[in-house]
């Protein structure tokens, strides 16, 4: 197993296009993720948090500032940094096992060394009987899953996670959560997670770093102080909410800054803060009702338009 | 208790939703009774479009039909049959069709070794393609039977120049759909496999050629349907031996029936090609066999 390594980007600047399209998508970012830390990256979308990730995995390169990995500067894509992506990125014509095996053999390792490796983490992640399957044949979560052994496999030194939970139903996605919890702190490898769903990255990290969009730029820096290990009973402790309420204050007031800026601030400005509020004043009912914790209440399963009628009923 | 506004807004329509799977779930237990079903019916309808298509035939050249189009002179499906087995007895039969097997087989084979990895090489290198494509492009259009002369010019014999035609049928369909499977290729799968470690080789072997394999294998069942197409055309122009030049020779010599029967060789053969082209398929590609299975 190799070590955890720091990822580092220094006043990295991202541009992209050229003539007219060019703008500036990373606007002198930097930050910083120590060995086995586990740090998170939220903002609204289009803010660039995935081109900073893209930059880590080697897919984009800063026209100015710096990212490396243990000082080392970052060129091209390779298997120290593994990353779990948004979509579902399994190979369909490779099954379960082969998928997992892909980041041995592309290295070289015997067809025999990896295939025991590979059901050896199916079987730890209860995965072994879905060792034949093909993705087609697995649920969006076990798909996750899966990509997640797969990244591991090959024992990175640094987890780059692009939004890996966003396309799952709420309940499957805080069984991810948790999921990940248990791993990360079984392996304690450094890990990058983009998210937009600011009670995962609580949930999940030692640090959050808060980005603004259009041009993308670190907005603050937040040290989660909650104890590890953690569960889904946290979620509902005093200062897991007040974590939250930190973050989603200033991810509010920077929606509301963003307004008729930027494409991400038109699209998300005019129905965003309105929807947090929504949230909030729902979410205080149901906590002063003593409904805390129900995973299954309409509030988290249904969609969005169907908030206010929930909100009526529950008044 | 999450957010879901947000969630569903990153969601975008390609993205396969969780959702079907409770469906798929509840379908998979009758799906071994359906297919048999589904075979049974095929069979039947097969068998019912079989004998309507023979029926008509042998009304209209009973009763020797004339309706602007003329069935006077053509044979009645009993004395097709009757062709068929008088031709079967006799060797020179057997190895017309031995030929036209063989040639498909080259020229079919060929136009696979050579158009595959130009198609990987083109879709995937754009400079590559830059220099390539266009020739290939203006010399596309021209029908594989328009080779005919020059093909002779071309090739040393007779039966190199007809297995050449028949590589240029198949040639095309392939090249294009290889070159369409390669450009069609999500782009997170290069980014997984490139994150992972794999070299540009390893990517090539690994990734690009079996994403972009159900387009290939579109292209060959095209292009198998195509080589025929062209080796029947450059049989009855040039050929010695083949089903081609049995049909054509059949017409020289007026025997009726058996330029029906070299018809319907040619369809009989050209559909069992086709079918293997599709077996091999599914043989090389388990995963998308599951998938269109499911898709039922």
């Amino acid at each position: 197993m190799n070590t955890a390594a720091t990822l580092e980007m220094n006043n990295a600047t991202v541009v992209f296009g050229s003539g007219a399209t060019r703008h500036t998508v990373l606007d002198r970012v930097s930050l910083l993720v120590r060995p086995g830390e586990f740090v998170s990256l939220i903002g609204p979308s289009g803010c660039g948090k995935s081109t900073v990730l893209n930059v880590f995995a080697g897919f984009v390169r800063c026209v100015a500032g710096t990212a490396t990995l243990d000082s080392r500067a970052i060129t091209r894509p390779g298997p120290d940094r593994s990353v779990v992506f948004q979509q579902y990125s399994l190979f369909p014509w490779l099954n379960v096992q082969r998928n997992v095996e892909y980041g041995l053999r592309a290295l070289g390792v015997s067809r025999r060394v990896r295939a025991a490796k590979a059901l050896r983490l199916l079987e730890h992640a209860g995965l072994a009987q879905y060792a034949d399957r093909y993705p087609d044949q697995l649920s969006g979560g076990m798909k996750q899953r899966v990509g997640i052994i797969r990244a591991f496999a090959t024992d990175p030194r640094v987890l780059l996670m692009d939004e890996p939970f966003s396309a799952l139903d709420a309940q499957t996605r805080s069984t991810m959560q948790q999921l990940l919890t248990n791993i990360w702190e079984e392996h304690r490898i450094s890990v990058l997670f983009v998210t937009h769903d600011v009670e995962e990255a609580v949930f999940l990290s030692d640090r959050v770093f808060v980005m603004s969009a259009a041009p993308g730029r670190v907005l603050r820096e937040l040290s989660v102080a909650l104890p590890r290990p953690r569960d889904a009973d946290l979620v509902d402790t005093a200062a897991f909410l007040e974590h939250v309420h930190e973050i989603r204050v200033l991810v509010r007031r920077e929606g509301l800054v963003g307004i008729g800026e930027s494409p991400a601030g038109a699209t998300h400005g005019e129905d965003l803060p309105e929807e947090l509020e929504l949230e909030q004043v729902l979410r205080a009912l149901l906590r002063r009702e003593g409904l805390v914790g129900i995973g299954e209440s309409p509030a988290g399963t249904t969609h969005g338009e169907d908030l206010p009628e929930e909100l009526e009923r529950v008044l | 208790m999450k957010n879901q506004t947000d969630l569903t807004a990153t969601l975008g329509p390609d993205l396969p939703s969780t959702l079907t799977l409770t469906s798929r779930a509840a379908t998979r237990s009758s799906v071994p009774r359906d297919r048999a079903r589904r075979l049974f019916w095929a069979l039947v309808s097969t068998a019912l479009s079989l004998g309507l298509f023979l029926l008509v035939w042998y009304i209209a050249t009973l009763y020797r039909v004339e309706l602007y189009v003329r069935f006077t002179n053509i044979p009645t499906p009993g004395a097709v049959f009757d062709a068929f087995i008088v031709q079967i007895q006799i060797p020179a039969f057997q190895t017309h069709i031995v030929n036209s097997v063989r040639r498909i087989a080259i020229g079919f084979g060929m136009a696979v070794i050579v158009a595959v990895p130009l198609g990987l090489a083109i879709g995937r290198y754009e400079r590559f393609r830059a220099l390539v494509y266009p020739a290939i492009d203006v010399l596309r259009p021209i029908p594989a039977i328009a080779w005919v002369p020059m093909s002779i010019m071309l090739w040393p014999t007779n039966e190199t120049s007809i297995c050449f035609i028949t590589f240029l049928g198949a040639f095309y369909p392939i090249l294009v759909n290889t070159i369409g499977g390669v450009t069609a290729i999500d782009a997170v799968y290069l980014r997984a496999a490139r994150t992972l470690g794999a070299s540009e080789m390893f990517l090539l072997r690994t990734v690009v050629l079996p994403a972009a394999l159900p387009h290939i294998f579109t292209g060959a069942t095209v292009g198998i349907g195509v080589a025929w197409v062209s080796l029947i055309a450059a049989e009855m122009i040039s050929g010695q031996f083949g089903i081609g030049y049995f049909t054509w020779e059949a017409y020289a010599l007026v025997q009726y029936a058996d330029i029906a029967l070299g018809m319907a060789t040619i369809g009989l053969l050209g559909f069992l090609s086709s079918e293997i082209v599709r077996r091999a398929g599914e043989l090389v590609m388990p995963g998308l066999a599951f998938r269109v299975q499911e898709r039922h």
